[in-house]
């Protein structure tokens, strides 16, 4: 296995599929730099008409709940199903909710 | 010959043998990212040669098809400049050769794209957008080398010193290119090359590389008198068409 010193920062790869849709993660890439950065993104995972818009954010920005923290952040939750806007109906016009 | 089906195979040679070096690289990239990105430089190239092939072989009337052309033809019949046969040495080779070839694509097709012949425009309008991406990457490449460091620049002007005296040809008018002037179809390199001599001129100013001082320059390409590498990159690509020539996909 190659050594990945050399191979830049990790940045993480989010792609817009269509105006006003929310980004979505699509993976990661490898590079020195955010022009390199963005191009690599472009290169790896948009050449099969995936999107229409790219983002590339540094991996070291991105702050996250590890796992070990994952209980005392979500579990709480589970047990209270009147968060949820399930009792509704949604009306038939709205396409996404 | 006739000039146009010479003019078609000049531009179609140029892409098809440097899409052919640049497939040579595919899994030897330094990383997964730049290995995927030659190889998709490689297919745009392949995808404007295969146009360019399927209509000369039209012109041509010989009952060839495009594959014919690309794949079952002698080394004095390619057309294209020397400087797109140069091995990848490494990957500053590889890189310096893209964007000289890439500056020279961006601006020649930016002329082509104004071709009287309607299907050399199409393919050209096409090949522009590609061209428009590829240069992006290559020109930064240029300052990455350049500005990174102490070795990254040596070995890029190291490239530059040594693929200079190719990058001349790319402007050599053939004599078809010539004859094909008056009726609009073919392009005044004269163009192309003062664009491609102020691109190049900024890029190697700001990734603080030197053009090289040495004038000398040794065409011969277009008129199918090539390096020594053409006729190892010929018997590696027509290998499976001479060996199995009723293949098909």
């Amino acid at each position: 296995m190659q050594s990945t010193e050399n191979q830049g920062k990790l940045w993480e790869v989010f792609i817009q599929a269509k105006p006003g849709q929310p980004f979505k993660h699509a993976g990661s890439i490898h590079a020195y730099d955010k022009e390199m950065a963005i191009e690599n993104a472009r290169d790896v995972y948009t050449r099969r008409n995936e999107g229409i818009a790219l983002w590339v954010v540094p991996s070291d920005a991105i702050v996250a709940v590890t796992a070990s923290e994952a209980s005392s952040f979500f579990t709480p939750a589970h047990d209270k199903v009147y968060r949820h806007p399930t009792f509704y109906d949604l009306p038939d016009g709205v396409k996404q909710m | 010959m006739d000039d146009k089906v010479k003019y078609y195979l000049e531009i179609a040679d140029n892409a098809l043998i440097l899409s052919y070096r640049l497939s040579e690289n595919s899994s030897k990239g330094p990383f997964l990212e730049e290995d995927l990105a030659c190889t998709n430089i490689a297919l745009d190239l392949i995808g404007q040669a295969e146009s360019l092939y399927n209509e000369a072989a039209k012109l041509n009337g010989k009952g060839q098809s495009g594959d014919d052309l690309a794949y079952r033809r002698s080394e004095r019949d390619y057309f294209n400049t020397i400087l797109v046969e140069q091995p990848n040495k490494d990957f500053a080779y590889i890189m310096v050769r893209q964007f000289f070839v890439d500056v020279f694509n961006y601006y020649f097709h930016t002329e082509l794209s104004k071709s009287r012949d309607k299907y050399l425009a199409a393919v050209a309008t096409k090949a522009l957008k590609e061209a428009t991406y590829h240069i992006r990457r290559s020109a930064e490449w240029m300052l990455r080398f350049g500005n990174g460091t102490e070795e990254s620049n040596r070995r890029a002007q190291d490239a530059i010193d040594e693929l200079w005296k190719y990058t001349g040809e790319l402007f050599n008018a053939s004599e078809a290119d010539l004859n094909l002037r008056e009726s609009g179809v073919s392009i005044d390199l004269k163009e192309v090359q003062s664009h491609w001599n102020l691109k190049v001129n900024e890029v190697l100013y700001l990734a603080h590389l030197k053009k090289p001082n040495n004038e000398f320059q040794l065409p011969g390409g277009k008129n199918g008198i090539h390096s020594e590498y053409m006729g190892l990159i010929l018997t590696e690509m027509q290998y499976l068409p001479s060996k199995y020539p009723d293949a098909i996909w």
